[in-house]
Order: C-alpha cells, then sequence, then structure tokens
C-alpha cells in the first residue's frame, strides 16, 4: 500500500465533496434543512446528534440514495470532475457510486447479500466493476479477508454462519476492495457489543489512514465520533447546530444542545 | 535563526457559556497577549484556576476563544488557529505545534509503539526509521521494554506520562505546548524530560509551559508569564 498518509492527502487536497444548502422533507416534515459543508479527500467527518435529528437522512441524501429537495451534492468525479450527482444520469451516477463509493450499513444484513458467500459478498464489487479474473479476484478477496482479520478458510461460508462483528468485517472488505475515495459509515458499530466494537472501530481507524479515504461516519456515540472523526457536525430538528474540530466540539461545546449530548455521555 | 515570534497571542479572551445551568457565565481571561520567539520557554505563573489550561486549549485550538486571535508560524506565514478552517488547524498540529497534556487519551488495542510512531507515519517518515526512533526515545525514558508491546491503558500515571512525552518529543515540533509534563513522574524521569526540553530550546523550539514543579520551572523557563493578570472577575 502507497497511499499517501492521511493527513498529507487532506492538507494538499482540493474538496472531495461539497454540500450546498441541502434540504429534504417529507411532505411538512423536515428531515434536513439547509446543510452545507465541504469534504477534503482523506478527511473523517462524522454526523452526530440523537435519534431524528436528520442524521440518516442527511447521509441517504448525500450517498445518492435520495434525492434531496433542494440543494446540491457534488462530487469530484473521475470521470466528469467535480459533479453535482443528481445532475448525472441513473447508469452514470450508479457507475461513481458502484467505483468511487463505498456504503457500510449498520446492520450488516442491509449491505450483504445473506444468499452467498461471504468471499462472493467480498468479490463481488470487483466483479461489477468488470473483472473476470477469477483467480485474481479470489487472491484479492483472501487479502481483505486477512485485512479485516477473518478467517480465510472460512470464505465459503454464508454470512448468517458468521457473528453480527464478522458480518460487520465481510461488509467492510466487501466496501472497501474496490478502492473506493470516499466511504460512508451509517452507525457502522451500532448493533455490536462493546468489545467486539472497539476491535472493529480500531480496525476502521487503521484502514482509513493507511488507504487514506475520505470518510463521513453517522453516530450517536461521542466515542466512537472522538476515535474516528476529524471534525464533527452536530445536528437538531434537521439542522446543524455546530461544526468544528471533533476535540473542540467534545471539549468545548458552543451551542446548548452540543453541551447536553456532550454533558450526557456516561463515564466509566 | 530569525528570531520572528513562532507564536503571537492577540486580544485573548475566553467565557465560557454552560447553557444547561441556567445559561452560568464563567469568564476566565481577557486581553491576554503573549509572543514566543525561538528558543524560548514561557512558564505560564497564577494560581490554580486562573485559567493556565484553559489559555493552553485554547492555543492549541481545543477551547474556541471568545474573542482574539493565535498565531502560529507555519510555513513560514502565520495561521490563526481561532479561525483557521479544521484541515487547516490539524496540518499546524501535525507539522508545527505539538502539545503534552496532563492525560493520555488511550486508544483501545494500540500498542504504545504504534502510538510513538504515529506522529512519524503521519509525516511520511518510514515506518523502520519511525520504530527505531520510538524504539530509542521509549529507552531513553526508561519505558521498561516488556511495555512496549501493550496498549498504555493499565499503566501508572507516570508510564503514561512518558509514553505521551514521548509522543511529542520523537519529532522536533517548532512549537511545543507543555502542560504539567512531569507532574506524575519520580526526580530522575523528571530531569530525563528536563533535558529533552533544554534540547529543543537550543534546536530552536518555542514552548509555553505549565509546570507545578519549581526545580523544572527554574530548569527550563526562559520567562513568567502571569495569567492572573488578565484574570476577568467574575
Amino acid at each position: 500500500m502507497n497511499a499517501m498518509p492521511k493527513a498529507i492527502a487532506i492538507a494538499q487536497a482540493a474538496p472531495l465533496l461539497r454540500v450546498d444548502k441541502l434540504t429534504k422533507s417529507y411532505g411538512h416534515v423536515v428531515g434536513c434543512r439547509d446543510v452545507s459543508f465541504e469534504l477534503r479527500r482523506g478527511e473523517v467527518l462524522g454526523v452526530v446528534g440523537e435519534s431524528g435529528s436528520g442524521k440518516t437522512t442527511l447521509l441517504n441524501c448525500i450517498s445518492g440514495r435520495l434525492p434531496p429537495s433542494s440543494g446540491a451534492v457534488e462530487f469530484d468525479t473521475s470521470r466528469f470532475g467535480l459533479t453535482d450527482i443528481y445532475g448525472l444520469n441513473e447508469p452514470d451516477r450508479r457507475r461513481m457510486q458502484r467505483e468511487e463509493w463505498g456504503f457500510v450499513h449498520q446492520n450488516p444484513r442491509d449491505g450483504l447479500r445473506m444468499r452467498v458467500s461471504g468471499g462472493a459478498n467480498v468479490a463481488e464489487p470487483l466483479m461489477n466493476l468488470g473483472n473476470r479474473h477469477y483467480g485474481k479476484m479470489r487472491s484479492a478477496t483472501i487479502e481483505w479477508l486477512e485485512r479485516v482479520e477473518l478467517d480465510t478458510r472460512r470464505i465459503d461460508d454464508k454470512p448468517r454462519n458468521f457473528s453480527g462483528g464478522m458480518q460487520q468485517r465481510i461488509q467492510v472488505a466487501r466496501n472497501l476492495i474496490h478502492g473506493p475515495r470516499l466511504v460512508f459509515m451509517d452507525e457502522p458499530t451500532g448493533g455490536l457489543d462493546v468489545s467486539v466494537q472497539a476491535r472493529l472501530l480500531d480496525l476502521l481507524r487503521e484502514l482509513v489512514r493507511d488507504l487514506g479515504l475520505a470518510v463521513i461516519i453517522v453516530t450517536h456515540d461521542m466515542a466512537v465520533a472522538r476515535l474516528m472523526a476529524d471534525r464533527l457536525i452536530v445536528m437538531k430538528d434537521g439542522f446543524v447546530v455546530e461544526t468544528g474540530l471533533t476535540d473542540q466540539v467534545l471539549d468545548d461545546p458552543q451551542h446548548p444542545y452540543s453541551q447536553l449530548l456532550v454533558s450526557s455521555v456516561l463515564q466509566i | 535563526m530569525s528570531n520572528q515570534p513562532l507564536i503571537v497571542v492577540e486580544g485573548l479572551a475566553k467565557t465560557f457559556i454552560l447553557h444547561n445551568a441556567e445559561g452560568a457565565t464563567i469568564p476566565v481571561f481577557d486581553g491576554l497577549g503573549l509572543e514566543v520567539s525561538p528558543g524560548e520557554c514561557v512558564v505560564l505563573a497564577g494560581e490554580s484556576g486562573v485559567g493556565k489550561s484553559t489559555l493552553m486549549r485554547s492555543i492549541y485550538g481545543n477551547y474556541l476563544p471568545t474573542h482574539g486571535a493565535v498565531r502560529v508560524l507555519h510555513d513560514g506565514a502565520y495561521v490563526d488557529i481561532t479561525g483557521a478552517p479544521p484541515h487547516q488547524v490539524l496540518d499546524v498540529r501535525r507539522r508545527t505545534l505539538g502539545y503534552v497534556s496532563q492525560f493520555l487519551r488511550v486508544i483501545p488495542r494500540i500498542s504504545t509503539l504504534q502510538l510513538v510512531m504515529e506522529p512519524l507515519l503521519e509525516n511520511g517518515v518510514d515506518p523502520i526509521e519511525a520504530q527505531e526512533r520510538a524504539e530509542k526515545l521509549l529507552g531513553a525514558l526508561r519505558l521498561p521494554k516488556a511495555h512496549w508491546d501493550l496498549p498504555p491503558a493499565t499503566f501508572s500515571g507516570g508510564e503514561q506520562q512518558r509514553v505521551n512525552i514521548a509522543r511529542s518529543f520523537i519529532r522536533n515540533y517548532p512549537v511545543l505546548l507543555l502542560d504539567e509534563p512531569t507532574a506524575s513522574l519520580d526526580a530522575e524521569n523528571r530531569a530525563i524530560v528536563v533535558q529533552l526540553i533544554k534540547q529543543a530550546l537550543d534546536e530552536g523550539a518555542a514552548m509555553i509551559g505549565i509546570f507545578h514543579d519549581h526545580d523544572v520551572r527554574d530548569a527550563v523557563a526562559t520567562s513568567l508569564f502571569n495569567v492572573s493578570e488578565f484574570k476577568v472577575a467574575a
């Protein structure tokens, strides 16, 4: 792996993603309102807030899965440069999502195909990108199973035969094998035991640094935010109420809601 | 070596507003100014609670000052930490501005050696060289070799503090903030840290420090800065 160290990539890079005045309403109910930010190569952005604050709506809009009511989502695509993703036609947008993005769901069942083997799940993105050399795909799959610390002898087992933490590792491998530049994560450690969660977070943290990935991670867990994110946006009732460096937002929150959120974390 | 200050604090004010405590307002300091040039170690003075740590954290960008500027010389130009975009603050921290806090924020499962190597790896240093330098420094700080492959979560306070010190002295940060780096160390380890600090100063680092230990303070301070002069009455 000869990716640039993450921090160097961030400092040098131009925006990879630009979100401008993004609003999504469901009838008269607001999902998220007037959200604007930029993301650079290699930067990890955490989106925090309680349930119903609009985090997931925002993530779905940005990741091309839910057209916004107004506003723009621009991504620096390899084929067209910085482009409004909802201005692309459907095939081009899907191709960009497949080639340049990954999406790790909270529930591995939403991100995996449960009827095919773990190995096939990991290899599938390569096939979708037109790879046909079976031996190469198999060796890439084995390499990725090793990187996410899974027993490669279980390559042919179905996902349902793996534990929740292992399923999540398969999902991570499936979303990184094709070398995406931007990965979305929706509460990636949400459903896991604390010890399994800690191991997965370390793994994600390492991979993000080594691959120089840009990540948008949605979480309601401040400890996950602190460990993973370079900077945070805090959402409440669909609005961004505060943004800033992760340690500044967590150690000196300014908005009443951020202060409440941070002070509500239980100490052990 | 140019004598241009590496850090310039101007008109700095910090007031905490606790919205969930009936909007309680806690003013800390106001109109605070400070400059530190290469080879200088300014030691913050003033009784406990006067705002020394708040000032340090405001300079590092960990706390958001209410007014004023914190300019750090980075790549030949001043960057105002209080207003720069996050990626730029992170870049300043990565290459220019180091910080030794009182407590090590440990990351589960990451070994001591990895933690100490991390600032080098983030700056593109070859992993083999990074490991050699980390081992040498941990050895100099007399951290038992058996500990190097362990995460520091279970270490004693003094051992954790030495890991923290190693992370900040593993590379030559032009500006270093030291928040009681010797608080939980015994006399011999304190002397080793004093040597590290003096060596960095000789090489042109600019430092701002908090030291409650008078021996350490007298050994490294080039001047004292009394934070209580800028104290705002509550």
